[in-house]
């Protein structure tokens, strides 16, 4: 897929997320815009996947394809909306989202069985050990796919994370890629202000990880470069991190630059106003 | 009374590591992790023979924790292990989500429950671990009650599907059980047959209910003695077909009267036959230093208190 189709992608996505939390009136559309860029990559052009006749072939092991856990689960909107795009389950679930009786649940989890999903996440903290333990399995099989974790940048506050960031280069997990969506914001405001995630990529070096750090997070062109930089850094005895600068809410100008959309629904209004800013290229759900 | 005798006396624990050492060649998909404490859990004939699947945390039990739910992902089976005590209230939230909510198949293994941990004291006895566990669904709660039973235990969830508890302790006790014994998870162990009171017990407790219907026996009393090493799930036709006979109902172990054997139990007798239950546990409080047996005597856990405990429930059977 060329570039102009992926940002294609991207910008369904985009409808689809603003579209899903509207449905619902509840949900996390501020850091899932600012990763659509990152997930459509991934899923359209970057991740090695099992598939029959184009059609992606979900197993929960997992074996000879690579694999994507997120951690930062409240962003489930444009995961659930790639997986759909993809082709893991009809696009036209995206409407049951934080529904009753769906599979679709507020936070991901494997307890509905939606494929692509293979560990619930939403208390946060906990995907880098689960993607580490992934990683080694991997290993243990003689698997040479890679595993990729999406994490916030607030996440990092948890301090299970710094438990992961010990093991994995201690253990030389070198066939994982893990990024953070590095966009400043969390619920109660700047990230600076919360709590400052002071050097963040010196923290990670430190610890002995290989750090890349990904200014364009909302270019499609940078994101594929930087993935492949990533996937170049692997499988060199240590474990890859990329700081992702992205910006929330990006794509509706109105959710962009301010934490206020981390988890708020936009009205009708609001909706149409997001809309207007979002070319429908693949056909709404 | 049956006679059960013993001609050694043995940890818990090393019977967890005697399985493993087995798991180890039979089973090429078991995984081992642990936090720092490979002694403790006798995990060093499983490390010598297979150091390719055996991943030290270090004192990290949270990530350990994520790091067995991940590695379910390929096919292995995590046996994750470390002190009780870090092994649930610790990382309560960690397996609450990546291992009970996401169904993975992870054994989780914890050494050093309850008082008899001894002098390290209250911060490390854990009392509250089955209650915890228990209330995870889909969570496989199992106490075993010596070394036999705890390696049999070891080898038999490696072939169950699901999240395991297994509880075991530091403390060297009578081994009285068949050493070739196959575990049954969910399924009592009848350990005599009596008629007058039903002593339901699990861990460290089935010795001294053993014991105690020994004591029993000399005054005039027939005690039913069931072992029920699996707490969860219950094999409630076996406490109620023994509680149907007897009309009178004790449970021991070594936990928090809240929470543990005894309320699983009341709660199968609530719904099913109003029986009289007396509980023989820590009476919701810690623990604190001191030698196991000191310990399990001061916080009403012994053969004395069972036989109290059967005496006063027949009283109110009247």
């Amino acid at each position: 897929m060329e570039i102009k189709q992926l940002e294609d992608v991207a910008g369904q996505v985009r409808r689809d997320i603003v579209r899903m939390v509207h449905g619902c009136k509840s949900g996390h559309p501020g850091g899932s815009l600012g990763c659509t860029d990152l997930l459509v990559a991934l899923y359209f052009k970057k991740m090695k996947l099992a598939e029959e006749n184009g059609k992606p072939q979900f197993s929960m092991d997992g074996i000879g394809e690579d694999l994507f856990f997120l951690s930062n689960g409240h962003i489930s909107p444009v995961w659930y909306s790639v997986l759909a795009r993809r082709g893991y389950f009809d696009v036209s679930e995206l409407a049951t989202f934080r529904k009753i009786d769906s599979r679709l649940q507020g936070h991901p989890t494997t307890h509905e069985g939606l494929p692509g999903v293979r560990i619930a996440s939403g208390s946060l903290g906990q995907g880098l050990s689960v993607a580490i333990g992934a990683s080694l399995a991997k290993k243990l099989n003689q698997d040479d796919s890679l595993v990729y974790v999406l994490m916030g940048d607030g996440e990092q506050q948890e301090g299970q994370i710094w438990e992961a960031a010990a093991f994995a280069p201690h253990h030389k997990v070198d066939n994982l890629i893990a990024f953070i969506d590095y966009n400043g914001q969390q619920i109660d405001g700047p990230t600076a202000q919360v709590l400052h995630n002071r050097n963040l990529g010196e923290k990670y070096a430190a610890f002995g990880w290989e750090v890349i750090d990904l200014p364009g997070g909302n270019d499609m062109a940078s994101v594929l470069e930087g993935i492949d930089k990533a996937k170049a850094a692997a499988g060199k005895g240590k474990p890859v991190m990329v700081i992702l600068h992205t910006e929330m809410g990006y794509g509706v100008d109105y959710m962009m630059g301010t934490h206020k959309w981390h988890g708020t629904a936009p009205n009708d209004e609001q909706l149409a106003a997001a809309l207007a800013q979002l070319p429908e290229t693949l056909g709404d759900y | 009374m049956k006679k059960y005798t013993y001609t050694e006396k043995k940890d818990t624990r090393s019977g967890f590591g005697a399985g493993m050492e087995i798991l180890g060649n039979t089973h090429p998909n078991v995984v081992a992790l642990c936090a720092d404490l490979v002694g403790s859990l006798k995990l060093e004939a499983f490390i010598k023979n297979h150091p390719e699947r055996f991943f030290q945390t270090g004192i990290a039990e949270a990530n350990m924790m994520g790091i067995a739910a991940g590695m379910t992902i390929g096919g292995k089976i995590p046996f994750a292990s470390t002190f009780a005590n870090f092994a649930t209230g610790r990382v309560y939230d960690q397996i609450r989500q990546s291992i009970a909510y996401s169904g993975k198949n992870v054994k989780i293994c914890a050494s050093h429950a309850g008082l008899t941990l001894g002098e390290d004291g209250a911060t490390h006895q854990i009392l509250e671990d089955i209650g915890l566990m228990k209330m995870l669904p889909g969570m496989t709660v199992i106490n075993p009650c010596d070394f036999n039973q705890t390696k049999a235990a070891t080898i038999a969830i490696a072939d169950y599907e699901g999240p395991v508890y297994l509880r075991f302790g530091r403390p060297v006790v009578p081994v009285f059980t068949d050493p070739d014994q196959k575990f049954e998870i969910g399924k009592a162990w009848m350990v005599n047959e009596g008629a007058d009171v039903s002593i339901f017990a699990t861990g460290h407790l089935v010795w001294e209910s053993i014991l105690a219907g020994e004591l029993l026996a000399a005054e005039g009393i027939d005690a039913e003695i069931i072992n029920i090493h699996t707490i969860k799930p219950l094999d409630e036709e076996a406490i109620l077909k023994s509680a149907s006979k007897t009309r009178a109902v004790v449970t021991a172990e070594e936990h928090n009267r809240l929470g543990g054997l005894g309320d699983s139990v009341a709660q199968v007798l609530v719904k099913n036959l109003l029986v009289p239950q007396e509980y023989v546990a820590v009476n919701d409080s810690f623990g604190e230093s001191g030698t196991p047996d000191q310990l399990m005597k001061k916080y009403g856990l012994t053969a004395p208190d069972i036989v109290a405990a059967a005496k006063k429930v027949i009283a109110r059977r009247g």
